[in-house]
């Protein structure tokens, strides 16, 4: 039974849609990778899985449930945790008061959390009581997932977490990536660096048009001539 | 005791009048302003449009307590302290409600609709008018005491002049300072206080974190409209009563949160000194400190009776300068609040 | 197509109007009836200055009394006969002296201003500037309080130059663009709340200047009477020199009207309305848009001003702590919010409904506080506070910012909607 199954789903922002039909289903665990052209509807299908926008048409399950068109709020509470691309941080509030923020549903202690987030991000350790706006690219995307890692969340959705990042710091991403992963963590991601995504990909959707166009595991996507051809182009 | 010699021989007269006039004095209007000031830069900061009615909310918060006092005159007498600043926390309270009201009858479903901010800052100038409206029924447009009986005066001899400080002056300031602290506490060690920060920093992040911005706003207006209300008490019992008292006070108390810095608390309580010293100062005689000069000085040189860089029926244009200023050359302001 | 039907509904708001207009005639007088269409086709012009800002260029003037103001000043320095007690004396040569000051102050200011370009850092500059600028102001308040001090005392104050008065009311107008100009070169690139704290600001320095600088305008001794462009009632009776005073202002409403229309539908009112309906393409098609918005800014101003300087002259005294009461000023923002932004006729309709409803408000409020103070006493031997009376007109604040939040809230786009023109 996957843990998140999202059904032919038709959504926008208000005017035309811009997904017309994806569909996208992961098991307990696993890392999923969505890729295709600029347009393709990747950010927005994260955007209407996490209710920031509305769903028209089409069903999501998660963890048994459906929670088509459900609050934000709701969502975290339920097991789900979403890092935007941008603005993914709070500026002024330090490292450490971004992970509170993030544990802010919790009514538990959670100091044995931030401790986990210390261990999967070093660097964030020694800087925890700098104000997040003043780290590097890199070390801001550390933050951002930590914050969402607070929750404890079954699946975690990352958008482009490694946009705008050198491929130094691209890499050390995407190993603590795994490293979350292997912790027990699902992960959905949108990615640009579709080569190296789908590499550890369990699962991959390539989506165009706001539809799907292949769909497989990372490995067999990979290997695939026609999607390496139209969508996995160079500059990875 | 005696005078010291070498005392006597400085201008003790004329440096206490300066303390009094300039010192304390822009101490008094400064803490009133920063009081304003700290509701104006949070609702700035997290509501993102600017609250006109402000100034009649101080107001408003005055007249709560004059109707208190009236009730109860003399529940102060049992603590040696004005009656109305022992109801003080009546009126923040009343204060605290309407403000949350009036953001859920008139803001909120505005907010909701995703108006452009220029409806928000016309909407919050309806409100001004209705409040200015509704205080000046209830409580008419002449001036009352907000204390019956004579105020306690604490003086400070300072060589041959005294130092003057009145009861409710000093219970201004103390209560400042606390606010201050307690602000600072609130917004560093408290869940609520850190989630309205993260809130004024990223709205949108917030909510994908699960902070609701509801509380986060009510909070928001909660300590507003209770600050409000004791800057308005707290001035009422210096001076007087009277509805006018939001006119003169609301640009200042603008100029005060966009020189802090928008959405920076601190910022605002340095805002409002600022701002409070800055109009103390222009309006100061300073031919008064000339005269102990005056037999040093050749004899045909007169100093004129009196020198101000503003004369006093004037002084509105200093946070006006002040404001234009900011606005021109650092508008995120000293604390580097957000400018847009 | 909606057109019939739209044409029909305003004929019917339109005849409405002229119902009430005629019933408050029948209850309180031909007189009083005239001198209330006189007051309100004032509004009316200034309320069209209004909507420029507001509907074609999204400005927020919340300091629209004090540009009326100015105008109003510059009508009786214009027209008010000369006083020649001020032409005598020492007044006039203190005064120059004051200008030459400031004059030269602000040229050698500016001057220092612009010196970074011969390589001179920064902050010496700045230092440069504003020390000038400092020495520039000591210097012009330092002559000017002596020549106010000697206005004061041989001639009361400057009187005016004695010329006729509808030229006050251009220049009047002029001065109020002018000052549009100034401030909007300076706030136009904030956000709107700060741009609408700005004109609030700058309105209240100019009432608080005209109000204390005696020796200019008399300050709260007031000026009066004013001259009329018509014969006044004194030659002619109220009801004859009011309706002729009415002729005057309602041509000008169909002049200004009139070009409003021709100018909206020339290139440039086309181009005015692209920035206002889609900002973002419209500058990425290179047009200048603040500079498009100052120049509505200032255009609206002028109108304001005339319309402004035409009221006070109507009302023939100029008495500059009468514009201190913010409620007028959000009486014209009624009208334009209730018009419907940027509809010039919606605009005009507003202004004479709103008006007729806010001098009706005021028997009104008297009346039903009446009845309370009278039911007060007999039922629950209430007794009353001895300024009811005052209290009972600051209702009429009240539900004026009643109207503004209601209409903000459920009819965003006022009475008569803007015909939306379909290009197809």
């Amino acid at each position: 039974m996957p843990l998140l199954e999202m059904t032919d789903i038709h959504a926008g922002y208000g005017g035309a849609n811009i997904l017309n039909g994806v569909s996208i289903a992961i098991e307990a665990d696993e890392i999923g990778v969505i890729v295709g052209p600029n347009g393709a509807g990747k950010s927005t299908s994260l955007k209407a899985l996490f209710g920031l926008l509305n769903v028209s048409e089409g069903t999501i399950l998660f963890d048994g449930g459906a929670i088509t068109n459900e609050a934000p709020e709701a969502l975290v509470r339920k097991g789900l945790s979403f890092v935007p691309q941008e603005y993914n941080v709070f500026p002024t509030l330090s490292v450490e008061e971004n992970l509170e923020m993030g544990a802010y549903v919790r009514r538990d202690s959670f100091r044995h959390l931030i401790d986990m987030v210390y261990g999967f991000f070093p660097p964030l350790k020694e800087k925890r009581r700098q104000p997040a706006g003043e780290l590097s690219g890199g070390q801001r995307q550390m933050v951002a997932i930590g914050r969402a890692l607070m929750t404890e969340p079954k699946l975690l959705l990352l958008d482009e977490p490694t946009a705008g990042l050198s491929p130094r710091y691209m890499g050390e991403i995407f190993e603590r990536i795994l490293a979350v992963n292997a912790s027990g963590v699902g992960i959905l991601m949108v990615e640009q660096n579709a080569r190296q995504a789908l590499a550890f990909a369990h699962r991959g959707f390539v989506l165009a048009n706001g539809q799907n166009r292949f769909t497989g595991t990372g490995a067999e996507l990979l290997a695939d001539p026609e999607v390496a051809k139209s969508f996995l182009g160079g500059g990875d | 005791m005696p005078e010291a010699g070498f005392l006597s021989a400085l201008p003790i007269n004329e440096f206490v009048f300066f303390i009094n006039k300039v010192l304390i004095g822009g101490l008094i209007i400064g803490s009133v302003y920063a009081l304003g000031a700290i509701g104006v830069t949070l609702i700035l900061g997290i509501l993102r449009f600017a609250h006109f009615p402000h100034g009649d909310m101080m107001t408003a918060g005055a007249f709560f307590a004059l109707v208190c006092v009236g009730l109860a005159p003399h529940v102060g007498d049992v603590f040696g302290l004005p009656s109305a600043f022992v109801l003080m926390p009546v009126a923040m309270a009343a204060t605290a409600a309407m403000a949350v009201w009036l953001d859920k009858a008139f803001y909120a479903p505005l907010r909701r609709a995703n108006v452009k901010p220029v409806v928000m800052v016309m909407s919050s100038v309806g409100v001004m008018l209705m409040l200015q409206g509704l205080i000046r029924l209830f409580a008419g447009t002449g001036t009352r005491q907000l204390e019956s009986g004579l105020k306690d005066i604490y003086r400070i001899p300072l060589a041959g002049r005294d130092i003057v400080v009145t009861q409710p002056q000093l219970l201004l300031f103390i209560f400042t300072a606390a606010s201050v602290v307690a602000l600072h506490f609130f917004l560093t060690r408290s869940r609520m206080g850190k989630a309205m920060r993260a809130v004024a920093d990223n709205a949108d992040l917030a909510r994908i974190s699960g902070i609701s911005i509801e509380h986060v706003v009510r909070t928001t207006w909660i300590i507003a409209g209770a600050l409000a209300a004791a800057g308005g008490t707290l001035l009422a019992l210096d001076v007087t009563f009277k509805a006018d008292l939001s006119f003169n006070i609301i640009l200042p108390v603008f100029a005060a949160a966009i020189v802090g810095g928008v959405g920076q608390p601190y910022g605002a309580i340095v805002g409002g000194m600022l701002v409070g010293f800055t109009e103390t100062l222009a309006v100061f005689n300073w031919s008064v400190l000339l005269r102990p000069l005056r037999p040093l000085l050749p004899d045909f040189i007169e100093i004129p009776a009196k020198i101000a860089f503003v004369p006093t029926e004037y002084k509105i244009v200093v946070p006006f300068f002040i404001l234009i200023a900011v606005l021109i050359w650092r508008p995120t302001g000293i604390f580097k609040g957000r400018s847009n | 197509m909606a057109r019939p039907s739209s044409a029909m509904r305003d004929v019917s708001l339109f005849a409405g109007l002229a119902v009430v207009i005629a019933l408050v005639f029948a209850w309180l007088g031909t007189a009083y009836g005239v001198r209330m269409l006189v007051e309100a086709s004032c509004y009316a012009i200034i309320a069209l200055g209004l909507t420029i800002q507001w509907g074609y260029a999204g400005l927020f003037n919340v300091g629209v009394m004090g540009f009326i103001a100015l105008a109003a000043f510059a009508t009786v320095l214009i027209s008010f006969p000369v006083n020649t007690a001020f032409w005598n004396g020492n007044g006039p040569a203190l005064l120059f002296w004051a200008a030459l000051y400031l004059v030269v102050g602000v040229a050698i200011t500016y001057a220092l201003s612009r010196t970074h370009r011969l390589g001179l850092p920064k902050s010496l500059r700045t230092l440069l500037t504003l020390i000038s600028a400092a020495v520039t102001y000591l210097a012009v308040q330092g002559a000017l309080d002596p020549a106010a001090t000697v206005i004061e005392s041989e001639a009361g104050f400057v009187g005016g130059f004695g010329l006729p008065v509808w030229l006050g009311w251009l220049v009047g107008g002029i001065a109020a663009g002018g000052l549009g100009w100034i401030m909007g070169k300076i706030t136009l690139g904030l956000r709107a709340d700060y741009m609408a704290i700005a004109t609030l600001g700058i309105s209240e320095i100019v009432k608080a200047f005209l109000k204390n600088a005696d020796w200019l305008t008399r300050g709260t001794l007031t000026v009066s009477p004013l001259p009329w462009p018509v014969p006044t009632p004194d030659e002619l009776g109220f009801v004859m020199a009011r309706s002729a005073y009415l002729c005057v202002t309602a041509a000008m409403i169909v002049i200004i009207y009139v070009l409003l229309q021709r100018a909206w539908a020339s290139p440039w009112g086309r181009m005015m309305r692209a920035i206002r309906d889609n900002e973002l393409s419209a500058a990425a098609m290179g047009k200048d848009i603040n500079r498009r918005r100052l120049e509505m800014f200032v255009i609206g101003n002028v109108i304001i001003g005339i319309g402004g300087a035409a009221l006070i002259t109507f009302t023939s005294i100029f008495d500059p702590s009468a514009f201190a009461p913010l409620n007028h000023t959000f009486l014209i923002w009624v009208m334009v919010i209730l018009g419907g932004a940027g509809n010039n006729l919606g605009t005009i309709f507003g202004a004479f409904l709103v008006y007729v409803i806010w001098i009706m408000s005021e028997p009104v409020a008297l009346f039903v506080f009446q009845q309370m103070e009278i039911w007060g006493a007999r039922l629950f031997d209430w007794q009353a506070p001895a300024d009811l009376h005052t209290r009972a007109l600051q209702m009429r604040v009240f539900v004026i910012g009643l109207t503004i939040t209601l209409v903000l809230r459920y009819a965003p786009q006022g009475l008569i909607p803007e015909k939306v023109m379909k290009h197809d």
